[in-house]
């Protein structure tokens, strides 16, 4: 019998969560499994923009600000259960991005990159800026989700970091199953016709202007929810979240492990989370490596690391 | 009266350095579509390796030209290795190559030298001139001069001598400007060594004034590319004039508005040059072929 590729993808992605643990030896790993599974939802997310709709966007992180910022704010300013506060935030980057997509949206390649980069900065300048409200620079605290204490009333009684692991991890694979999902439908269709091409796809009649902003909201929300899950599970954020940085990183991901490929992306999600953790003297080179990342990737392998591997394979296969 | 006449004083010298970025950012997206994110990491090399080389003993001015060598050195390298193996690749891809190369200089930098916040004396002394109840430091003057006579000479350059006609040409149409017999890989080696040494001189220029750090590039290249912008891609005087208008325009936010925002002025320019004029102020209206 032979899977679909959406399948396997699933099936495997699920397998290594589930299996992982087996190895590990300290519940720190736990924490960095964690780790990756909330940057690979933000690429996803990504991966719908870049990879399905071959749009750009360096600004991402100011979504994923938000989402982090809502679970702070939302709870002890409106009174919102942190669970609450998450979708709020996600509803939140939402508008947001169809506010911003709308115009934006209609530039390309560089004004694109900037206008999306110059809204991420402002995202990041406002939390620095509003400190009466966002606690500035320093960052503020966030509440406890709560979810683990109900688990364990019903028996099942996990370590707040095999807790993390094991329900980031489920998010990450409801969101990779939802964006393979999407791939597969009209939209994903109309997406990857105007990627290829905007004027044949807007001749057999996609709006292009539409799909490109429903791929915008779409990533905003990934991002938003990675936001979210980070700062409740650090149960502290600062205003990096939604630094220039974080954005790039998140698009560095997408590209290093293919932007066409949910498993390729979230493959580089985990290369990039896990690296600074294993080496330590990385920290020392940690740009230094990112750019280099950057640049040799995207001359030599420009489809990702997953997808180019696997042409290898097949073609050596055949 | 004084306070305007203070804030459109300090913005012009902003602005004459945002407009040298801008002007180097023109030149290597005529000579090849690239919009070269580590344009501002150029003039933050300036700054780091003329406070390093005068540190170590060197005079000033020499201290300065070897920082601007070595910059357009750094510039040819940049294109030799990162840009040109990936000729004909998407923008995309282009735009996290040369992010990626700014990142990777500032990385380098921070390893090389470090992570402090450097300055070297003023070329004519700190004693603030007098203008009307305002000051202007005479560093300032040199700036808005430096900013002037790169704008002259590239004007000379692009309109009087043969290579800078090529230049213009390869930006016109590449294959067609082979086939006439002009070498336009050296072109674009050119343009990268000349947007790279305007760039570091920018940093020699200003460093007195605002310091420099390994990390200052960044913002430079954001508001270099807001005020090319404004002034219309690929058109020198639209560098020269986006620049110093947006230095202005920071500096007005930050006198009357707020100073904690003044960043954000460059990105609101950003928005509405992109929303209500994309062409810019001097630049052609173009119209995509399919």
């Amino acid at each position: 019998m032979r899977l679909s590729s959406k399948v396997t993808t699933l099936l495997i992605l699920a397998a290594v969560i589930a299996i992982a643990p087996v190895f590990f030896p300290s519940s720190y790993y736990f924490r960095v499994g964690s780790l990756i599974f909330v940057n690979g939802l933000a690429v996803t997310g990504l991966v719908i923009l870049i990879g399905y709709a071959g749009q750009i966007s360096l600004g991402h992180a100011g979504f994923a600000g938000i989402g982090a910022y809502a679970c702070a704010l939302a709870p002890v300013h409106l009174g919102l259960h942190p669970a609450l506060a998450a979708l709020l935030g996600a509803l939140l980057s939402a508008a947001i991005a169809y506010l911003v997509g709308r115009p934006i949206l209609r530039l390309k390649g560089y004004y694109l990159a900037v206008a999306s980069l110059g809204f991420g900065i402002l995202v990041s300048m406002v939390l620095s800026n509003e400190a009466q409200l966002t606690g500035g620079p320093d960052g503020m605290a966030v509440p406890e989700l709560g979810l683990r204490a109900v688990l364990k009333a019903i028996g099942i009684d996990l370590s707040n970091t095999e807790f993390w692991y094991a329900f980031s991890g489920l998010v990450l694979v409801i969101g990779a199953w939802l964006a393979l999902n999407l791939y597969h439908s009209p939209t994903g269709r109309a997406l990857r016709a105007l990627h290829g091409s905007e004027v044949a796809a807007r001749t057999v009649g996609v709006d292009v202007a539409h799909y490109k902003l429903v791929a915008f909201v779409i990533s905003a929300v990934y991002a938003s929810v990675s936001g979210s899950l980070l700062a409740l599970q650090n149960k502290f954020i600062t205003p990096d979240v939604a630094g220039f940085m974080h954005s790039i990183e998140m698009v560095t991901m997408t590209v290093l492990g293919g932007a066409g490929s949910v498993l390729g992306a979230i493959l580089g999600a985990a290369i990039l989370t896990t690296l600074p953790q294993v080496l330590t003297i990385f920290q020392e080179y940690e740009q230094l490596m990112l750019g280099l990342v950057m640049m040799l990737v995207m001359i030599f392998m420009r489809e990702g690391l997953l997808p180019s591997i696997a042409r290898r394979i097949r073609g050596r296969a055949e | 009266m004084p306070e305007l006449l203070q804030f459109l004083l300090s913005g012009i010298t902003v602005g004459a350095v945002y407009a040298l970025v801008a002007l180097g950012f023109t030149i290597i997206y005529n000579a090849s579509d690239v919009v070269n994110f580590a344009q501002g990491e150029f003039v933050m090399l300036g700054g780091m390796i003329t406070f390093f080389a005068h540190a170590a003993g060197l005079p000033l001015p020499l201290a300065a030209l070897i920082a601007i060598i070595v910059t357009a050195a750094i510039g040819v390298a940049l294109n030799k290795l990162a840009i040109e193996p990936a000729r004909g690749a998407p923008v995309v891809s282009l735009i996290i190559i040369t992010i990626g190369a700014s990142i990777f200089i500032r990385g380098a930098t921070q390893l090389v030298f470090d992570k402090q916040l450097h300055r070297f004396p003023a070329f004519s002394g700190d004693q603030p001139i007098l203008i009307g109840g305002a000051t202007i430091l005479p560093q300032s003057l040199w700036v808005i001069a430096g900013a002037l006579a790169v704008f002259i000479c590239l004007w000379l350059f692009f309109t009087r001598t043969l290579i800078g006609r090529a230049v213009l040409a390869t930006a016109n149409n590449r294959v067609a400007a082979q086939l006439v017999g002009i070498n336009t890989n050296y072109v674009m080696t050119l343009s990268f060594a000349m947007s790279a040494a305007i760039g570091a001189l920018a940093g020699v220029l200003v460093t007195p004034i605002t310091l420099t750090g390994y990390d200052v590039g960044l913002a430079l290249a954001l508001k270099g590319f807001a005020a090319a912008m404004l002034g219309g891609m690929g058109n020198p005087k639209g560098a020269l004039v986006g620049g110093l208008l947006l230095g202005v325009l920071e500096a007005m936010t930050a006198g009357y508005v707020s100073s904690q925002y003044k960043d954000a002025a460059a990105f609101v320019v950003i928005l509405a040059v992109l929303f209500a004029m994309p062409q810019g102020l001097f630049g052609r209206k173009s119209t995509d072929r399919v």
